[in-house]
């Protein structure tokens, strides 16, 4: 059968079971949105192409199936090359489809022309130009096999306008072994002898904790996670990636670690004697100061990505597999620790002492941001999926709120990308249709990409966003507050302007305000309520309020700072 | 000047370096995706050959000289192999391998210089391999040591224009090699 390479792209997508495309067409792209619309895909319209790739992986991290984005050339490109980059920070698998200028004029510095391939080598985990159509089916293949396996992440094709114009006799491959990827071996088997000094090393330890990443849950290994846990009672924490990899609500959670862990998390980690660090990379955010981070620790690293192991912190075991294999092929061995009543006494007075807090709201306002967010999850379904953007309410959002199960945490962590939360929430709520999506988001970065949430109304997509509104960007305001003597250089945003209910229904959705506590219990009834049209809530809550505890950046676990009501003397 | 230098395969930089035999696909851009990884992760390069392997069709090889003191060797390894058009990573010794690098300088002459040029050149077994009134073209294919030293020699006479190829490696016979990290 003879068909374009346009069409053989949609087909190629359709036999990759991809049942939604987040794209916006332009030149380059055209021929290929011409086959879309005679194919099951759904695909959604998005009103800025760094969109399209926030909701590819807002779908992507609420499903665990790939996301999928599709921009034109030059500055389609460019503009979702922050979404790859956060992607590839964040292990999410990823396929970005580019069109190109036509091959004759590559080089030519031609309209719309950008070296796409280039400018994203170091942010995906490949890349492919494509330069004939018949190659096209291989491609989609591959990338879809390599944004999936292994450690998960980004692959961008670049496909030509006259590669997607040109006829091809369409084929497939059938598995891997037709994919020609001769340097691509993802995955590890599990070593014998490591696995035996891992559990020789858990037998001897007294203080151990379970050291969480988001690789338990790319590698949907929470059932071998919670089993392990259970039979062992090793605490476990988990950090901003794998919020819902274990349920809050268990005896052995500890919550968070790092810059704005629980005490608990922190205090733990640094006392340990043992940890057993699964699918994380021993991330700064979490070790503070390299060498101040967990003294005592002996350290079991478990990584699909063998070049983790080692690079940060030397370890003492290295099992090169992914989560699931590791924890089960450890449950299988029956692997045990020295008894922990001791260890967990310790943990039970920090956590006692030290519990996540705040100081309580006034009757007339402004809102705590905490309060917040403590009200929506108490308001909202089991199983809310909730995203956020970057800063001060991300921080507040994993502290406060209960995460209880995979898939219902959806942040951006390694790049810190301001706006990713509203477009995210859309991907999220696209793929997880029959559940409450709420986005806990700051006006900073409500700001950067609201304009979403006209997506979300045209393309019938109900999610509900939370606005902190205090009026700054506030984690730099608490910076400046904290470390440059109260100098606030340029983080005022003006609570009311834009005015956010206005602006909301201008973009078709429901806009809300509230200022005091009842105000705020109203808004988020009224909001749960409504389940055909996005909600926007303007929260004004307190300008001054800071997250807490805080270890300064460099600084050690150790200097972690509580909250101030619970600081001595206080 | 004496000409012992010259003549060993023994003598080595005194930096750490190693050699790595990086065996490629050989498709657009892998090079960069190469030399980009270096300088992204900080790796310093010290030198970089690249040609056509064993079977020309598919595959380079790509011989990097790293300063081991810049990076942990344990990284580079896996931070080349995530590149998933790298297919196999060959580290060598520099104790352990057979090292030839090439080297090319076009030295103006006179009747002042001719006689030590020519003392030079027959000392490091470099040849003449081109020459007009006034200038002298010489090759070299030697250890980088020897390249070393007869560059270093070529330098005494001005306006010396030479050009080094960056060195390729094999391990001695009856060396293994080892790969510490093939997976991923």
């Amino acid at each position: 059968m003879e068909i374009t390479g346009a069409q053989a792209l949609i087909k190629s997508l359709e036999r990759e079971g991809v049942e939604v495309v987040f794209g916006l067409p332009g030149g380059a792209i055209l021929p290929v949105y011409d086959p879309i619309i005679d194919s099951p895909i759904r695909h959604i319209l998005v009103r800025h192409e760094q969109g399209a790739g926030h909701m590819a992986e807002g779908y992507a991290l609420a499903t665990g199936r790939p996301g999928v984005a599709m921009v034109t050339s030059g500055p389609g490109a460019t503009n979702i090359v922050t979404p790859i980059a956060n992607a590839h920070m964040d292990s999410t698998p990823l396929v970005v489809v580019t069109g190109q200028v036509a091959r004759a004029a590559i080089g030519t510095d031609a309209f719309q022309e950008c070296d796409i391939t280039g400018i994203t080598m170091g942010i995906t985990k490949h890349n492919f130009l494509v330069s004939s159509a018949s190659e096209i089916p291989r491609a989609i293949a591959a990338a879809f096999h390599i944004a999936t396996t292994g450690r998960p992440g980004p692959v961008l094709v670049d496909l030509p306008k006259d590669v997607a114009q040109s006829t091809m006799e369409w084929w497939y491959p059938e598995g891997v072994g037709e994919l020609d990827l001769p340097g691509y071996r993802p995955l590890a088997g599990l070593d014998e002898v490591e696995l035996a000094r891992a559990a020789a090393l858990l037998a001897t330890s007294e203080r151990p904790v379970l050291y969480v990443g988001g690789g338990v849950l790319k590698a949907r290994a929470h059932e071998q996670l919670r089993a392990f846990a259970e039979r062992t009672r090793i605490p476990v924490v988990t950090t901003l990636m794998a919020r819902g990899a274990f349920p809050d609500s268990h005896e052995l959670a500890l919550g968070m670690p790092g810059m704005h862990g629980t005490y608990a998390a922190v205090t733990a980690l640094q006392r340990a004697d043992l940890l057993l660090a699964v699918g994380t990379r021993f991330d700064d955010r979490v070790t503070g100061r390299v060498s101040a981070f967990a003294p005592g620790a002996k350290v079991i690293h478990v990584d699909i990505d063998a070049a983790e192991i080692n690079k940060i912190r030397r370890v003492e075991v290295a099992l090169r597999a992914d989560a699931a294999g590791a924890l089960g092929a450890l449950e299988e061995m029956g692997a045990t620790t020295a008894n922990l009543d001791v260890w967990w006494k310790e943990i039970r007075t920090w956590q006692e002492s030290y519990p996540l807090t705040y100081d309580p709201p006034a009757e007339a306002g402004p809102l705590r941001p905490q309060q917040v967010i403590e009200s929506i999850h108490a308001a909202s379904p089991e199983g809310t999926v909730v995203a956020a953007g970057v800063g001060q309410h991300q921080m507040w959002a994993s502290q406060f709120w209960r995460f209880e199960e995979p898939g219902t945490w959806i942040n951006s962590g390694g790049a810190g990308t301001m706006g990713f939360g509203v477009p995210a929430a859309i991907g999220a709520k696209v793929g997880r249709p029959e559940r409450t999506v709420w986005c806990i988001d700051g006006d900073g970065c409500f700001q950067m990409t609201a304009q979403e949430l006209t997506t979300a109304r045209a393309e019938g997509i109900p999610i509900k966003v939370a606005i902190l509104n205090n009026a700054y960007l506030g984690m730099v305001r608490q910076w400046q507050e904290m470390f440059y003597e109260e100098r606030y250089s340029e983080v005022y945003l003006n609570a009311d302007l834009p005015d956010y209910v206005k602006w909301a229904e201008a973009m078709g959705c429901v806009g809300l305000r509230a200022r005091t506590p009842d105000e705020m219990r109203e808004a988020i009834e009224e909001a749960n309520a409504i389940n055909d049209v996005p909600v926007v809530v303007d929260f004004r809550t307190d300008t001054s309020e800071k997250v807490f505890p805080m270890v300064a950046a460099g600084a050690s676990n150790d200097d972690i700072m509580v909250h101030p009501s619970q600081r001595r003397g206080a | 000047m004496s000409p012992e230098p010259f003549l060993g395969d023994v003598e080595h930089s005194p930096v750490r370096h190693h050699i790595l035999s990086v065996l490629v696909e050989n498709k657009a851009g892998v090079l960069a995706r190469v030399a980009g990884l270096f300088a992204r992760r900080g790796f310093n390069i010290y030198s970089l050959a690249v040609a056509p392997a064993e079977s020309h069709e598919r595959f380079s090889r790509i011989t990097i000289v790293v300063d081991a003191e810049t990076a942990p060797l344990e990284q580079v390894f896996g931070q080349l192999h995530k590149l998933v058009n790298v297919v196999e990573i060959s580290d060598i010794s520099p104790d352990d391998a057979v090292e030839r690098e090439l080297l090319l300088a076009t030295i103006p002459t006179d009747v002042d210089n001719r006689t030590s040029l020519l003392d030079v050149i027959g000392a490091a077994n470099a040849s003449i391999v081109d020459v007009d009134a006034h200038h002298v073209t010489v090759v070299l294919a030697a250890t980088p040591a020897g390249c070393d030293a007869l560059e270093r020699a070529l330098e005494a006479h001005p306006g010396v224009e030479l050009h080094r190829t960056g060195r390729v490696a094999v391990p001695r016979l009856g060396v293994p090699t080892h790969e510490p990290m093939r997976s991923r």
